[in-house]
């Protein structure tokens, strides 16, 4: 589904360039829930932008379903961490669910169907004629979520989703996630840069190094479905893997001083 | 709380009035000749039925609104256009920095001489000195779109057109009605300030020129305190379609009601 080979991005040049990505190898199977994991400043939203087309990389390539990434996919959708700054304060949530449905030759009223049906699975059926701001963190989030998946893209990029909301709303949202991806058939690429969301929601999950950023470690994550807050996470399985890509996280860090 | 705000106004203007009255009957030195607020007001009071003061408020509104529509059907699509477009701004931004200090009062007589027609020369002026208002503001609305606004909607494989229709002009109009408020302030000085310096048939300025010239000082301070009056009326209008219109922007940036 997405193939990411020997992926290089350097910002600037010179004496001042940063090296954010180096020979970055990646591919991700359809239907996958993939987490990225690495170090804050480790070029995980570099490579989120890479795929998303969002930002030219220096070198190396990245396909989507055997296409090479040139501009934005259109069978693609990013979630950014910061809401309350991707999605668009004078819109109503219905509106910003709707809006990038224009890309999909749809009549208004089908749009309006679609925002709404999106609205109703991520829990905000009544929240249609409100304005983001009139809407709490994790409310605001779920409505970036439904955009998203109103979209249909057959990839979703998630970048530290839950990095601005409170502990309860982020197990809420993580949930949310993962029964997303039951209703939906999406591959999804979700960053983090925390360890236990990591494998709490993942398929499997990669360790990045720190920045210039390649794949220094890659663990499948075998964990009885369903998941659930309390009984996953006092799975053995789930315990043993959080140490690993803690130590492999750590071993980064380590590295690094 | 809002009727308890207007009497303290009321209050204010009264003491104004009162202490302007007791001003001009016991302090004003001998030989200077002032109307005192009780000739002033019955005056202002007459000039209500006054057909040639009604037909110079007529002219001078009509001047005000031409010149701002003017000012706006160029500043915004310029502002957008310079906004959008950074290295036109640069190669324009030493022209316009030199040209927005000059007075626009100051370009009247050279108006005069280059414009024939009496009302286009106002209409002119007037939208020359409003330009810079509606130009720099909806610059700096512009400017202040926020990027990861932009990459949303560009990560759903909108083009850079559909991002500056769908987010860039909307996340900035709140600074292009500013800008629009604050020139409709200038405007009305603009519009009288041309009927004072060229004349004409009819004009608020006009008619203050000819009270003028028959030395009738109350009827110059009554038709001063209705372009006041003017302003002031236009410039509520105006912020209450802002609040009502930009709800989102206020709520966003926390601006007290």
């Amino acid at each position: 589904m997405l193939e990411i080979s020997n992926l290089t991005h350097v910002y600037g040049s010179g004496p001042t360039a940063h090296r954010a990505i180096d020979g970055l190898d990646l591919s991700v199977a359809e239907g996958e829930l993939l987490s990225v994991v690495g170090p804050s400043g480790c070029g995980k939203s570099t490579l989120i932008r890479c795929i998303a087309g969002l930002i030219r990389p220096t070198g190396g390539e990245i396909r989507i379903a055997g296409t090479p990434v040139r501009d934005t996919p259109d069978n693609l959708a990013v979630v950014f961490q910061d809401y309350s700054r991707s999605l668009f304060p004078w819109m109503s949530v219905a509106d910003n669910v709707a809006l990038p449905l224009r890309r999909r030759n749809m009549d208004k009223a089908r749009r309006r169907a679609a925002a709404q049906e999106a609205l109703e699975s991520v829990g905000l059926a009544a929240a249609g004629k409100k304005y983001p701001f009139q809407l709490s963190g994790g409310m605001q989030q779920r409505v970036a979520i439904a955009r998203a998946l109103a979209y249909r893209p057959s990839l979703m990029l998630m970048d530290e989703p839950f990095g601005s909301v409170d502990a309860q709303t982020r197990e809420d949202l993580e949930d949310l996630v993962l029964q997303v991806r039951g209703h939906h058939r999406m591959t999804i690429v979700l960053i983090t840069h925390d360890i236990d969301e990591s494998v709490y929601v993942g398929d499997r999950v990669v360790v990045l190094s720190k920045a210039p950023a390649h794949v220094v470690g890659d663990l499948k994550v075998d964990l009885p479905a369903p998941r659930d807050q309390i009984t996953t996470r006092e799975h053995p399985d789930f315990v043993h893997l959080r140490a690993e890509v803690g130590r492999l996280v750590r071993g980064v860090e380590a590295a690094a001083s | 709380m809002i009727s308890a705000r207007l009497l303290r106004g009321a209050a204010g203007v009264a003491g104004f009035l009162v202490a302007g009255e007791l001003l001009i009957r016991f302090a004003l030195p001998e030989g200077v000749e002032f109307p005192p607020p009780s000739t002033v007001l019955p005056e202002a009071g007459r000039l209500l039925v006054n057909g040639e003061f009604l037909q110079g408020v007529v002219t001078t509104m009509a001047n005000w609104a031409a010149g701002l529509l003017l000012a706006i059907a160029v500043g915004v699509p310029a502002g957008v256009l310079l906004g959008a477009v950074p290295p036109v701004e640069r190669a324009l931004r030493p022209i316009l920095e030199f040209l927005r200090p000059i007075p626009s009062v100051a370009i009247i007589p050279l108006a005069i001489l280059l414009i024939a027609s009496d009302s286009l020369m106002k209409i002119t002026v007037t939208a020359y000195a409003c330009l810079w208002p509606v130009l720099i503001n909806t610059l700096y609305g512009m400017r202040d779109v926020d990027p990861i606004a932009k990459d949303s909607l560009r990560s759903f494989g909108f083009g850079p057109l559909a991002v500056l229709w769908r987010v860039s002009v909307p996340a900035s109009a709140p600074f292009m009605a500013a800008g629009i408020r604050i020139a409709s302030g200038v405007a009305l000085i603009l519009a009288v300030s041309a009927e004072l310096f060229a004349g004409g048939t009819a004009g608020i300025g006009v008619f203050v020129i000819k009270a003028g010239s028959v030395l009738r000082l109350d009827l110059i301070v009554a038709a001063t305190l209705w372009a006041g009056v003017l302003g002031l009326l236009v410039n509520l209008a105006l912020v209450a379609v802002e609040r009502r219109v930009f709800h989102w922007h206020r709520a966003r940036t926390g601006e007290a009601v």
